[in-house]
């Protein structure tokens, strides 16, 4: 691929009012967009249609050939949900996913904020230093944390015959999972939030300070207030985040029934080799609808926050 | 200039600090580590209490997601506030010396007990036998670098990360210069795009099992969408999942599937912040399209592309859910690095081991991270 730079900005252009090349494209950019959607969709419009079918269908025809005669409702049932509820446990795991994400989404958000506005408002001694070990910390892979923090949750660690971390049997608790939550996603939160809050107007902080108010006030009035919106972004990321992980819901709260997360409950089916298709697809879609929900419905936050951390300048 | 993000030492740019007057030095530190080390401790120890009464009632979830929603924002808030206080109790002059400590201590402290700490241990570990207490030198890595399913897990990683990020941001950029010139319903269907971003591994995995399923003659009719096209074209129903070496491709797609959005709406940004003028002035001059997306599109988000992909990398580099959901990574060949870690440690049990292919994945990304650090400082430096 040639790399060239881009030809810099010539006096403006004096626009004339036709002969400029239309911004819209026409019928070759419709359909390939469109073609490119309808490819993108068929993944989940097969869950969605399989789960609505009964058993005996699902198990003998194509989900496509329900799309012949949409209309039949002999066709179509509820039981599916009803049954990966009920007897599938989906319930259950459900809420215990709701039990695992939303602390393991309020809590780093709380203690990141309190940091991001130090690292940008406050003077102390090493904050660049400490603020370039964060940067680090984003990339490092969840997996050279694993083994440590499970030896922590079930001995806890003995330097020279003392405990500096007590053995609290942590392994299998939310609690354990909820802080290994919280510290994998405190870099990112940070570091986002620091991008937000530190690019605030130093004038309103100024003149709080010359008003009398402490750093406290400040960042209680004033800096979480303006900071919502970075915030959001933030809690939607760790939600989705938190809610679809896999890794360390297995590793640290583990598979057994009453703990078990959707993602773990969902895996368990799929691993059967093909059979109980009604229930898996009624499952998976079980799982998806609240992060497709939280999705849509603050989708404005998700997208200026995924921006916000990628793109820069 | 005043900006609050100069991270200098002794940068002038924040707000005036009132004169802290001397304090001794050590009595400062003191309570720097004090402030910092009180708010985990106590919070943490509020939330096992609670938790632990909480488990002992066999309680259910609602209340356990209450309590923790309770201590976790109202508790925490307090906590802070309660330091806070007890920082205007101290003598004036070592007000503004510790306050920011408290401020930014509970994160580090969080931070150096999971991950820091986490990242040292392992490396150690990865020197030690199956249980990690006697050393064994480099045999793990030995074995990590001659076992038949590492080395393939390697190959297959490999070609993740080479693959995935290609594939995902192509497609992204295409379906951003396309959806740019829309018009109406570009939202709707850059959502659509988008949201497979939403759904977990697990469940994308789920979804895609639809679309590989096979079953050999006699066990049913294929209901996979692959076989009924194979079917429909004439042809014999194919086991997608187990045609070595391809079904690591089929397993790509489902991560290309996933991403391609992602890629697509921060694409999507930057293109839309090329100015108008740039290229109407190329277009006016006769250039066509394709000659303004490859010679000014491309190279203006280039520093984006570069972002996006190399977020893509460190994504397919840690991939563990897809392979390990679809099942069996070892018949089907499949197997990747971060799933093997998995692996040793849970089902072979040998934490030495499992350290090692941890440490082979951590000493890929660290490039990463220095180039990451190297970014951050110059960012800061034009800020």
């Amino acid at each position: 691929m040639s790399v060239t730079t881009a030809p810099p900005a010539a006096e403006p252009i004096p626009v004339r009012g036709k002969g400029l090349e239309p911004r819209t494209g026409g019928w070759f950019v419709r359909i390939a967009v469109l073609v490119i959607v309808v490819i993108w969709m068929i993944p989940t419009a097969g869950v969605l249609i399989t789960s609505f079918r009964p058993e005996a269908l699902v198990d003998t025809t194509g989900w496509w050939t329900a799309l012949a005669h949409p209309f039949e409702t002999s066709q179509w049932t509820l039981e599916n949900y009803r049954l990966a509820l009920d007897t599938g446990g989906f319930a259950s795991a459900f809420l215990n996913s709701l039990a695992v994400a939303i602390p393991a989404t309020v809590i780093p958000i709380a203690i990141a904020a309190f940091a991001a506005y130090a690292f940008s408002w406050m003077e102390f001694r090493g904050r660049y230093l400490m603020f370039i070990a964060v940067v680090g910390l984003l990339v490092v892979p969840l997996q050279m944390a694993l083994i440590p923090i499970l030896r922590l949750y079930n001995e806890g660690a003995i330097v020279a015959n003392y405990y500096v971390f007590p053995d609290l049997d942590l392994n299998g608790t939310f609690l354990g999972v909820w802080l290994a939550h919280t510290a994998f996603g405190l870099p990112l939160a940070i570091y986002l939030l620091r991008n937000y809050i530190g690019s605030l107007p130093s004038s309103i902080i100024e003149s709080a300070r010359i008003d009398g108010a402490d750093h406290f006030t400040i960042f209680w009035r004033l800096i979480i207030p303006l900071s919502v919106p970075a915030l959001a972004a933030f809690a939607i990321f760790q939600f989705l985040w938190v809610w679809n992980d896999l890794l360390v819901a297995y590793v640290f709260l583990g598979g057994s029934r009453e703990t078990r997360v959707l993602t773990l409950a969902l895996q368990g089916l799929v691993g059967r080799e093909g059979e109980n298709w009604h229930l898996l697809t009624a499952a998976a879609f079980i799982s998806m609808a609240l992060p497709l929900l939280v999705f849509f419905s603050l989708q404005k936050y998700f997208v200026r926050g995924l921006t916000a951390g990628a793109v820069k300048g | 200039m005043t900006t609050g993000s100069e991270l200098q030492p002794s940068g002038e740019g924040t707000v005036e600090q009132p004169p802290v007057t001397r304090a001794p030095a050590i009595g400062v530190f003191l309570l720097r580590v004090l402030g910092a080390v009180a708010i985990p401790i106590v919070a943490f120890f509020l939330l096992w209490v609670t938790f632990d009464f909480l488990r002992d009632e066999d309680a259910n979830r609602l209340l356990v997601v209450g309590v923790a929603i309770f201590v976790g924002v109202a508790g925490v808030f307090f906590l802070y506030w309660g330091m806070n206080r007890a920082i205007e109790l101290l003598p004036e002059r070592y007000r503004e010396g510790v306050r920011p400590y408290v401020f930014v201590g509970p994160a580090l402290v969080i931070l150096s007990v999971f991950m820091i700490y986490p990242v040292i241990n392992t490396i150690l570990i990865s020197f030690k036998d199956s249980v990690g207490e006697d050393f064994v030198g480099l045999d793990n890595f030995e074995f990590v670098f001659t076992d038949r399913y590492m080395l393939r897990a390697i190959r297959n990683t490999a070609g993740w990360i080479i693959l995935v990020p290609l594939a995902a941001v192509s497609i992204g950029l295409a379906f951003a210069t396309l959806a740019d010139r829309l018009g109406r319903g570009e939202s709707i269907a850059k959502s659509l795009i988008f949201l497979p971003m939403a759904i977990s591994f697990a469940g994308a995995s789920a979804t895609w099992t639809l679309i590989y399923a096979f079953r050999p003659e006699e066990f049913g009719s294929n209901i996979g969408l692959l076989n009924g096209i194979m079917i429909g074209l004439g042809q014999n129903p194919v086991p997608w999942l187990q045609q070595q070496p391809w079904n690591n491709l089929l397993l790509m797609v489902i991560m290309v599937w996933m991403q391609t959005g992602f890629a697509m709406v921060v694409l999507s940004a930057a293109i839309k912040s090329i100015p108008d003028e740039i290229l109407e002035a190329a277009r006016i001059d006769g250039a066509s399209e394709l000659q303004v997306f490859r010679r000014i599109i491309v190279p203006t988000i280039l520093p984006t592309i570069v972002v996006v992909t190399t977020y893509m990398v460190i994504n397919a580099l840690k991939v563990f859910d897809i392979v390990f959901v679809i099942g069996s990574p070892e018949a089907n060949g499949t197997v990747v690095i971060a799933e093997r870690m998995i692996d040793w440690f849970f089902i072979s049990n040998h934490d030495g081991r499992a350290a090692a292919i941890a440490v082979v994945l951590f000493v890929a990304i660290v490039p990463v991270m220095i180039w990451n650090i190297r970014r951050f400082r110059e960012e800061e430096a034009i800020r």
